[in-house]
C-alpha cells in the first residue's frame, strides 16, 4: 500500500480495476452498476473524502468497507447459519447492534452476576417473564452477549414460529420452538440456552401481579438440563413489568385473532401507535448462581419429583431475588 | 457365491447410475434392473433389464428366476409417467407388490428401500432437527411425501413378519447433482423464484455421488436400520436464491399456493417444482440430524449442503443476476476507498470467490 500513501493529484491515487485481485468480471463492457461504483468510489476516494471523514469521524473508510464486506457476504449469500437457522453476522452486526441502544440507553441496564454464566459449555438460564411483548427475552439476550460473549439461543413460544417475518427473525436470531428435542440438541452442543417457563402466563398477566411468579410450566427445561447434564443459572429480571402496564384485555379480540391476549395499557390502545412506545422503566439483570445438574444419576430426568423440587428451586431463587432487588430499588424510572 | 442385486427404478438417472455402480462391485455376481418403461438409454455394462410393471406381481418371477439375494428399492419417487394418481398407484402399489414378492422368496436377504426426509413433513411447531425417531406430528397431507410415509409403513410390517431380512431405509435429504432431476431442481431452474413472504426456510441437500455411495454400503452390508443422508450444514433459501443469481419474489403464502396449483396445470418441468410437499418445504423448511449415520452406518457424506448445491449451481445456467457481478461492484468501490491517502488499513479481506 505504499503507492497509496503517496501524496500526489487524485488522479494518481486510482488503482487500475483489473488489479483489485477478485476482479476479472467477463464483460469487459462496463455496465450501468460498474459505472455507479465508480463514480461512487472516485467521488469518494477525491474532494468528498475530506467532507466524509469531517461529517463521519475518522476511520470511516474502515467502516465503509467493512461495511461492504458485509453487504458482499449478504449480495452473494456466502455465509453461514447453524442447523437452527442462527445467522451468527447479521445477529452481531445488525439485531444486537438495534437492540443495543435500547438495552443502555433506554431501559440503562444494570446487569449483574455474569460470572455466573460460563465461558464456554452448555447452560440454560431461566428468567421470569413480564411486560405483554418479550422485550425482556431480547434484552436478556443482549447481555448476555456484551457482558459474557456468548450467544444466548432462546426458546420461543411456537405463536412465534407461525407468524411471517416473526419466524423467520426469530430462527436467524438463534431461537427455536420451545421443546424438549430443540432444548436438549442445543444444551448438548455446548450452547447457552435461555428459557422464560411462565410463557403466556407471565407475560401477559395483569399489572396487579407484577413480580408474582406465575407456574414453571410442567418443569420440561429442568428434564432438559438434567438430561444434557448442565447447569441452571436463574436470573430475576426487574423493570420490564412497568414497561407497558397491562390494565385490561381485550378477549373476544384476542380470541377472533388466535392471540393469547390483546393488551389494554395506560396508552394502548389509545394513542395509537404511539401506545407502542415501551415506558423508560430501569432495569436490572440479576445472574443468579449455577444450579449443577450434573451430579444426578442418569435418569434422573425420568424422575418426576425430582424434576419438580428443582423447578421449585429454581422459581423459589428467582422469586426471592425479585423482591431483594425490588426492596432495592428506588425508583421504577429511577 | 457372490451376490444377485434386484434394482428397481432402473429407468430413471439415480437407478441407472447406482445399478452400474453395484454392477461392478466384488462380489456381486449379477445385477437385474427393472422398472415399467425401458430406459431412455442403454443400461450399463453387466446390468440385466427385465421390463416389469410395478402395479403387477411379476416382479416376483424375476426375483424366482434369478436367484435374486439383495433388493434395492428406488421406484418411489416424486416424479413419474402420467399424472398424480398414476405415480401414487405406481409408489404405494408397487411397494407393496414388491414387498409381497420379497416375502415369499427365502432367499432374500437385504432389503434396501430409498425413502425422504419428506415423511417428517414441514411444520412450524416441529422441532428444528428431526432425528429418525421423531414422530411427526401428522403423517405429510398427500403428495410424495405421503406415499413415502405409507411406504414406510408397509416395509416396517414386512420387517416385522420376515426378521431374518435385514432392512435399510434411507431418508434421503433432497438430492442434488450436476443434472438434478429432482423437483426442487426444477424450481431452482425457474429464471425467478417465488418463495413464501416473510419465511426463509432452511434446507439441506446430499450430493448425488454420497446418495450412490450410502445406497451402495446399504447394499453390500452396512448395519440395518433407518438414517437419515443429508449433507452437513444448512442454507437458507435465500442463500440458495443468491449464490444461484436469482432474483426472489416474496408472495403471501396463499398467493404461493395459487401460483403452485396454476403451475401444476403446466406441462414439464414447471409442473413439478411447486407440488405440495414443495410448498411447505419452500416455507418452512426442514433439517435432519445424521449422527445414526456417522456413527452406526459408519459413512460421513463427503459433499457438505453447500458444495452439493455449489456444484448443481456450477452445472445450471446462471440466472439474471450472477454473484459475481455482483461482488464486482462492492469490490470496486472497496478497491477506490483502499487507494484513499492516509488509509493505514489494508484492502478489504479478499476472499476466493464463490464458486
Amino acid at each position: 500500500m505504499t503507492a497509496a500513501r503517496e501524496p500526489a493529484d487524485p488522479a494518481a491515487k486510482v488503482i487500475p480495476i483489473e488489479s483489485a485481485p477478485s476482479w476479472n468480471g467477463p464483460d469487459p463492457r462496463p455496465g450501468l452498476a460498474d459505472r455507479i461504483a465508480d463514480s461512487l468510489g472516485t467521488a469518494l476516494a477525491g474532494q468528498f473524502g475530506a467532507a466524509a471523514t469531517r461529517v463521519l469521524g475518522k476511520g470511516w473508510e474502515e467502516r465503509a468497507t467493512n461495511g461492504l464486506g458485509f453487504l458482499r457476504r449478504r449480495l452473494t449469500g456466502d455465509y453461514e447459519v447453524d442447523d437452527f437457522g442462527f445467522d451468527r453476522e447479521l445477529t452481531e452486526e445488525v439485531f444486537l447492534a438495534l437492540l443495543r441502544p435500547l438495552a443502555e440507553k433506554y431501559f440503562r441496564i444494570d446487569v449483574r452476576g455474569t460470572e455466573h454464566i460460563p465461558a464456554e459449555g452448555g447452560v440454560l438460564i431461566v428468567a421470569n417473564h413480564s411486560g405483554t411483548i418479550p422485550l425482556d427475552a431480547l434484552m436478556t439476550q443482549v447481555a448476555v452477549h456484551d457482558h459474557a460473549d456468548r450467544h444466548l439461543r432462546m426458546l420461543a413460544a411456537d405463536l412465534v414460529f407461525v407468524l411471517p417475518v416473526v419466524n423467520e427473525l426469530a430462527r436467524k436470531a438463534g431461537h427455536t420452538l420451545a421443546c424438549n428435542e430443540d432444548a436438549q440438541t442445543l444444551l448438548e452442543r455446548g450452547e447457552v440456552v435461555g428459557v422464560w417457563p411462565e410463557g403466556f402466563k407471565g407475560i401477559g398477566k395483569p399489572f396487579a401481579d407484577r413480580y408474582k411468579l406465575q407456574r414453571f410450566g410442567r418443569g420440561g427445561f429442568v428434564a432438559s438440563a438434567l438430561r444434557a447434564g448442565v447447569p441452571i443459572v436463574p436470573c430475576s429480571i426487574v423493570g420490564a413489568e412497568e414497561t407497558y402496564p397491562m390494565i385490561g384485555n381485550f378477549k373476544t379480540l384476542a380470541r377472533l385473532l388466535g392471540l393469547p391476549y390483546v393488551p389494554i395499557t395506560p396508552t394502548f390502545p389509545w394513542l395509537g401507535p404511539l401506545g407502542a412506545i415501551p415506558l423508560p422503566t430501569k432495569w436490572t439483570i440479576q445472574f443468579g448462581e449455577p444450579i449443577p445438574t450434573d451430579s444426578y444419576p442418569k435418569d434422573a430426568a425420568e424422575d418426576p419429583m425430582l424434576v419438580f423440587n428443582l423447578t421449585d428451586q429454581v422459581r423459589e431463587t428467582i422469586q426471592h431475588t425479585l423482591y431483594k432487588l425490588l426492596v432495592q430499588r428506588r425508583s421504577v424510572f429511577g | 457365491m457372490g451376490k444377485v442385486v434386484l434394482v428397481t427404478g432402473v429407468a430413471r438417472p439415480l437407478g441407472a447410475r447406482f445399478a452400474g455402480r453395484i454392477a461392478g462391485q466384488p462380489g456381486v455376481d449379477r445385477v437385474v434392473g427393472v422398472d415399467a418403461a425401458p430406459p431412455p438409454s442403454d443400461l450399463p455394462p453387466g446390468v440385466r433389464y427385465a421390463q416389469v410393471d410395478p402395479r403387477r406381481p411379476a416382479v416376483a418371477r424375476v426375483i424366482a428366476e434369478h436367484g435374486v439375494d439383495t433388493v434395492v428399492h428406488l421406484n418411489v419417487t416424486a416424479l413419474g409417467h402420467g399424472g398424480r394418481a398414476a405415480v401414487k398407484e405406481s409408489n404405494v402399489i408397487g411397494s407393496m407388490q414388491l414387498l409381497g414378492a420379497c416375502q415369499q422368496a427365502p432367499g432374500v436377504r437385504r432389503l434396501v428401500v430409498k425413502s425422504t426426509t419428506a415423511v417428517y413433513g414441514s411444520a412450524p411447531r416441529d422441532p428444528a432437527v428431526f432425528g429418525e425417531r421423531t414422530q411427526p406430528k401428522a403423517l405429510p397431507p398427500g403428495g410424495f411425501a405421503r406415499d413415502a410415509a405409507e411406504v414406510e409403513g408397509y416395509v416396517r410390517g414386512f420387517a416385522r413378519r420376515r426378521p431374518d431380512v435385514d432392512v435399510t431405509v434411507l431418508r434421503f435429504a433432497n438430492i442434488l447433482g450436476p443434472d438434478g432431476d429432482t423437483p426442487l431442481a426444477a424450481y431452482f431452474r425457474l429464471p425467478v423464484l417465488p418463495t413464501a413472504f416473510g419465511h426463509d426456510p432452511r434446507l439441506q441437500f446430499v450430493h448425488e455421488d454420497d446418495a450412490l455411495e450410502v445406497l451402495r454400503l446399504a447394499a453390500l452390508g452396512a448395519a440395518p436400520g433407518t438414517y437419515n443422508v443429508a449433507g452437513d450444514g444448512v442454507l437458507l433459501l435465500s442463500q440458495c436464491a443468491r449464490r444461484l443469481g436469482r432474483p426472489t419474489v416474496p408472495l403471501l403464502r396463499p398467493a404461493l399456493g395459487l401460483v403452485g396449483r396454476l403451475a401444476r396445470q403446466l406441462s414439464a418441468p414447471a409442473d413439478r417444482a411447486f407440488s405440495q410437499e414443495q410448498l411447505q418445504l419452500l416455507t418452512h423448511g426442514r433439517v435432519v440430524d445424521t449422527a445414526q449415520l456417522r456413527d452406526r452406518f459408519g459413512y460421513a457424506p463427503r459433499w457438505t449442503t453447500a458444495e452439493a448445491f455449489a456444484d448443481f449451481v456450477a452445472h445450471t445456467s446462471a440466472g439474471p443476476l450472477p454473484p459475481e457481478r455482483l461482488t464486482a461492484v462492492t469490490d470496486r468501490v472497496a478497491a477506490r476507498l483502499a487507494g484513499m491517502p492516509g488509509d493505514h488499513h489494508p484492502t478489504p479481506h479478499q476472499e476466493t470467490r464463490p464458486r
